[in-house]
């Protein structure tokens, strides 16, 4: 039910960036998709009463050089983290390519309307 | 950008040193703590986006130019090759963390510990942070001319319809 | 789990206002009420460090949406839509989600990852060895700056490349005039 939400989340995102005419909205549109994935692959490694991956001082033993079992068992997946850690920086390099493009086509245009600009064009 | 008023322009010039601090905070326990070299490099690049906004973009312009801030940038990338480079000839594979494998092991929980890892954080803040400053700089110096002349009385027209 | 819900209901609305609203600047701030209620939802799913980028990302994102939206005349929409088209693309979009959750009957229960029941996957590896073979305590730092550093070098040239792009598209002089003595 969870994912489903997510889901929904994208799929909302799609709508506006597929349907709406305003260069402004189709970019929050790409946005919307972006935070849905991020989110979706974050959920797909959570444990229930899982901790953090940051080994502290309770779970390591400094005689034997071992990390607790407990730690072990209930700690959730790191590995979506740090796939989704880069992945969140990029979306803010690729929206300002982005927004940078909407401002450049305001300036030659004078409108955000994507029918407009078609038709000027033309 | 236009600056701000004073009470404004007062306190952001206390704040901006402790968010640059807290910034290299975050990425040199990044290895230790929560945060890392992307978040504290945005960090980084937030509090002269607080500077531009309180006081103008003439201010921070003087201050940092965006020729220095473009090398500061390329120096943060080509510093992260060199590491990985580094990690070739002193370990034997690409990326290899040879400070931790070979000289300088370190305790756990300690400043000094992680090898490259730590110098790895520092280059990505540096770049991340530079690159961010670039494109909030660029974005606020774009000066609007108004829709180019062939284009203008058409444009207009549309202005009106809606 | 509740919390999850709530917070996720949250995000739904905001998104669906973000779409029907007319006004570009309530459109911007609905986004990022999304963001913030991600960074919340990164927070509880037990990833700090995610949560902490998360926050001053959609932060400096905001400050460029608002910077392209606030000075501009045109922040009001107007104009019909056409009926046609955006009825068809309701209904793809409608079919895209029911062949969607249909897939998602294949997954693993929230809460009960693959790496938990699977004894040889990477991420045990990660967890049991990160410390002894890197140093580092935060299993994700090793990760992303040890293990997997590739994908930190794509990414550090991906950011490269699109902060040139946005530079030279903003640049304010054309390149006639940088060039020509006489102006």
């Amino acid at each position: 039910m969870a994912y489903a939400l997510c889901f929904l989340l994208f799929m909302i995102g799609l709508y506006c960036a597929v349907v709406k005419k305003n260069m402004v909205k189709i970019v929050l549109g790409i946005m919307i998709m972006e935070y849905a994935v991020n989110l979706f692959l974050i959920m797909l490694g959570y444990v229930n009463g899982g901790v953090a991956p940051i080994i502290d001082r309770a779970a390591y033993d400094v005689q034997t050089h071992a990390i607790a079992p407990q730690f072990l068992k209930t700690s959730v997946d790191p590995l979506p983290q740090a796939l989704v850690l880069t992945s969140i920086v990029i979306s803010l390099g690729s929206l300002a390519l982005m927004i940078s493009i909407c401002i450049r086509t305001y300036a030659k245009y004078g409108t955000f309307d994507i029918t407009e600009i078609r038709r000027l064009r033309g | 950008m236009s600056g701000m008023t004073v009470i404004v322009k007062t306190v952001s010039s206390w704040v901006k040193v402790l968010i640059f601090l807290f910034g290299i905070y975050i990425i040199l326990f990044g290895h230790l703590t929560p945060g890392g070299g992307f978040a504290g490099g945005v960090i980084l690049a937030s509090s002269y986006v607080l500077l531009m906004l309180a006081f103008g973009r003439r201010f921070v312009e003087e201050n940092l130019p965006s020729s220095i801030a473009s090398k500061l940038d390329c120096l943060g990338a080509f510093l992260f090759a060199l590491l990985a480079i580094l990690g070739l000839v002193l370990g034997g594979t690409f990326f290899a963390n040879f400070l931790y494998q070979r000289y300088l092991p370190g305790e756990p929980f300690e400043l000094v510990s992680g090898g490259t890892i730590p110098l790895a954080n520092i280059a990505i803040g540096l770049k991340v942070g530079a690159s961010l400053f670039l494109v909030i700089f660029a974005l606020a110096s774009f000066r609007y001319d108004g829709p180019t002349s062939e284009q203008k009385p058409a444009a207009q027209g549309t202005g009106q319809k809606e | 789990m509740t919390l999850f819900y709530i917070l996720l209901v949250f995000m739904v609305i905001a998104a669906i206002i973000a779409v029907e609203t007319k006004d570009l600047l309530s459109a911007v701030i609905c986004v990022g009420a999304i963001g913030f209620g991600g960074s919340l939802m990164f927070l509880f799913l037990r990833a700090p460090d995610i949560a902490m980028t998360q926050i001053v990302v959609e932060v400096l994102g905001l400050i460029i949406l608002i910077r392209a939206t606030i000075s501009r005349d045109l922040t009001f929409i107007t104009g019909d839509r056409e009926f046609v088209g955006t009825v068809a693309s309701v209904v793809i979009l409608f079919l895209i989600f029911m062949a969607g959750m249909r897939i998602f009957d294949a997954l693993p229960e929230f809460g009960v990852p693959v790496f938990a029941r699977v004894p040889e996957t990477a991420s045990q590896a990660y967890i049991a060895r990160g410390l002894e073979d890197t140093g580092a305590t935060n299993i994700v730092t090793s990760i992303y700056l040890d293990y997997r550093a590739y994908d930190t070098l794509g990414e550090a040239t991906v950011l490269f490349t699109a902060v040139i792009g946005a530079t030279v598209i903003l640049r304010s002089q054309s390149r006639k005039r940088l060039e020509d003595p006489e102006l």
